[in-house]
């Protein structure tokens, strides 16, 4: 088990932010995820009061109704991370999510692979041949910070963005690839449309990925796309997942 | 239950909020001055946290169709029950048939309507407010029925508070945020001075400031915000995070609003001036 120099930010009267190293890895995820799980089974097992954010490099902890001392605070978790038993990271899934990549949903492919310089079908070939790690959850609910992309499929975002980019949209911009949960106007670049439904607010885990996760997509054509809408309404619809061994 | 007969301009239900899950994306939600809600609900003895109308500028008219009591706060609306003025803060009877109106905004700019046991909309993900995607509606429409549970007889131990009037103050007090540090003092000095103007581009998720601070090139990886939040963008704008604000940003987190200056802002419209007022530095 690594330990990282961490350091402790106040933030308002009811938040601590805890700061690893600024670098994008996967080993920081995993640290942040452990000693996220670690308070979780000590010091705040019993106060359904606190919630905790990661993202990235950093783990945000919140407790909405009681001011918080920042020395006191910063001290007793300074202690609970350096004297923490050795504790893996809960346990985490790999997701394959089905992307259809027709014209009729990636509006932005053709316009893609020529400035890419990549055919369409090389081009979903590259998109799909990794797993993404999930390293946020924001800006919209459901909404996932991917890491990974190769870099032969950065393209700058869209210079006019649109109004409306539909649900479940995929998109590529910057460094970034990532799907549309709901709705919303938006500059990348849409080259696909996932089956899935990545925020359903009826479950009780309204979103199924969480921090930490790794997405795959792979290419399915317009009829699978249709069918799984239609399994995904009447509640048969399946996503396939594995656990992801350390 | 309540009949809404028309729904004013952006009337919403909410609670004081959806917690637990920041970690999926999905805001808090919740009433924007959650003081004014909670001072509502302890006249009438509800828990706290009882579902409320949020009623932004111009007001609806709402019928009532079962007996209760209400009480509403917040922003001064010249409300009328059955065409009698009512105040803030104080506990009224309403029988079968009552009819309540908002007129003319008169000071701050949110108002609450809270009804004795609270209002019995469903829950989603543990909360009543209103939020798009979360709750299938993002406002109150025309037509619409809000039920709660009838109350013939209440006799409340208190009938009516003073609550001093915060419609007025211009000052938020801050906290440092995560990325104070990055900014020398003297940028604070200057921006702790100026009287600022709310712009036009406010609404619950976020509060734009008309003047800009000096741009930068601090850069960050995204990370977590909350309501209060004051984002400090590249181009040098200030972006103060609201209730229905994101969960995450890129932005550098200056500061941080206390919970009374969170209610003070939600009391704030376009073009009203406030200030940034240290709390603990």
């Amino acid at each position: 088990m690594s330990t990282f120099p961490i350091t402790l930010q106040s933030f308002g009267p009811h938040a601590i932010q805890i700061q690893w190293p600024n670098t994008v890895s996967e080993t920081i995820l995993n640290d942040i995820l452990a000693f996220e799980s670690h308070l979780k089974n000590t010091l705040f097992v019993d106060d359904e009061k606190w919630e905790m954010v990661p993202a990235y490099t950093t783990l945000l902890v919140i407790n909405r109704n009681s001011e918080l001392t920042f020395l006191e605070w910063e001290a007793q978790l300074l202690e609970a991370y350096h004297q923490r038993p050795s504790t893996k990271r809960p346990k985490r899934f790999l997701w394959k999510l089905p992307v259809c990549y027709d014209m009729e949903f990636g509006l932005d492919l053709m316009e893609v692979s020529q400035k890419l310089q990549l055919s369409p079908k090389a081009l979903i070939a590259q998109h799909t041949a990794q797993a993404y790690t999930v390293y946020g959850l924001g800006f919209l609910p459901g909404f996932m910070y991917l890491g990974g992309l190769p870099k032969i499929l950065e393209v700058p975002r869209r210079t006019d963005p649109r109004l409306k980019v539909a649900e479940g949209s995929v998109g590529l911009a910057g460094k970034q690839t990532g799907i549309y949960p709901q709705e919303s106007p938006g500059g990348w670049n849409i080259i696909g449309r996932c089956s899935v439904p990545m925020f359903n607010p009826k479950k009780k885990d309204p979103c199924f990925v969480s921090v930490g996760d790794k997405v795959q997509f792979h290419a399915i054509s317009r009829s699978e796309y249709e069918l799984h809408k239609i399994e995904g309404e009447v509640g048969i619809y399946k996503l396939e997942k594995s656990t992801i061994d350390d | 239950m309540i009949r809404v007969v028309k729904a004013g301009l952006f009337t919403t239900v909410q609670d004081l909020g959806r917690f637990h899950f920041r970690n999926k994306g999905v805001p808090v939600s919740g009433a924007m001055d959650a003081m004014a809600v909670r001072k509502a609900n302890s006249l009438l003895e509800n828990d706290l946290n009882a579902a409320v109308l949020e009623i932004t500028m111009t007001g609806p008219t709402l019928q009532f169709e079962e007996p209760s009591y209400i009480v509403i706060s917040g922003a001064s609306l010249s409300v009328t029950l059955n065409n009698a003025p009512i105040k803030n803060y104080k506990v009224y009877k309403i029988h079968s048939g009552d009819v309540l109106s908002y007129g003319r905004l008169e000071k701050g700019f949110r108002g609450y309507l809270a009804v004795k046991g609270g209002l019995q909309m469903p829950l989603f993900l543990g909360s009543r407010s209103y939020y798009r995607p979360v709750t299938p509606k993002n406002t109150v429409v025309d037509g619409d029925v809000l039920p709660f549970e009838p109350t013939a007889e209440f006799h409340p131990k208190i009938s009516e508070i003073k609550v001093d009037s915060y419609l007025d103050e211009t000052k938020l007090g801050v906290y440092k945020g995560p990325e104070f540090h990055r900014f020398p003092k003297s940028e604070y000095d200057t921006l702790f001075k100026k009287v600022l103007q709310v712009s036009k581009e406010n609404n619950r998720m976020a509060y734009q400031i008309v003047e800009n601070g000096p741009g930068h090139q601090e850069s960050m990886l995204t990370a977590a915000t909350l309501p209060g939040t004051v984002q400090w963008t590249p181009s040098g704008k200030l972006i103060i995070l609201m209730r229905d604000g994101q969960t995450t940003g890129g932005y550098p987190r200056i500061l941080q609003l206390s919970d009374a200056a969170i209610s003070i802002l939600a009391q704030k419209k376009t073009g009203d001036h406030i200030q940034f007022n240290t709390v603990d530095q």
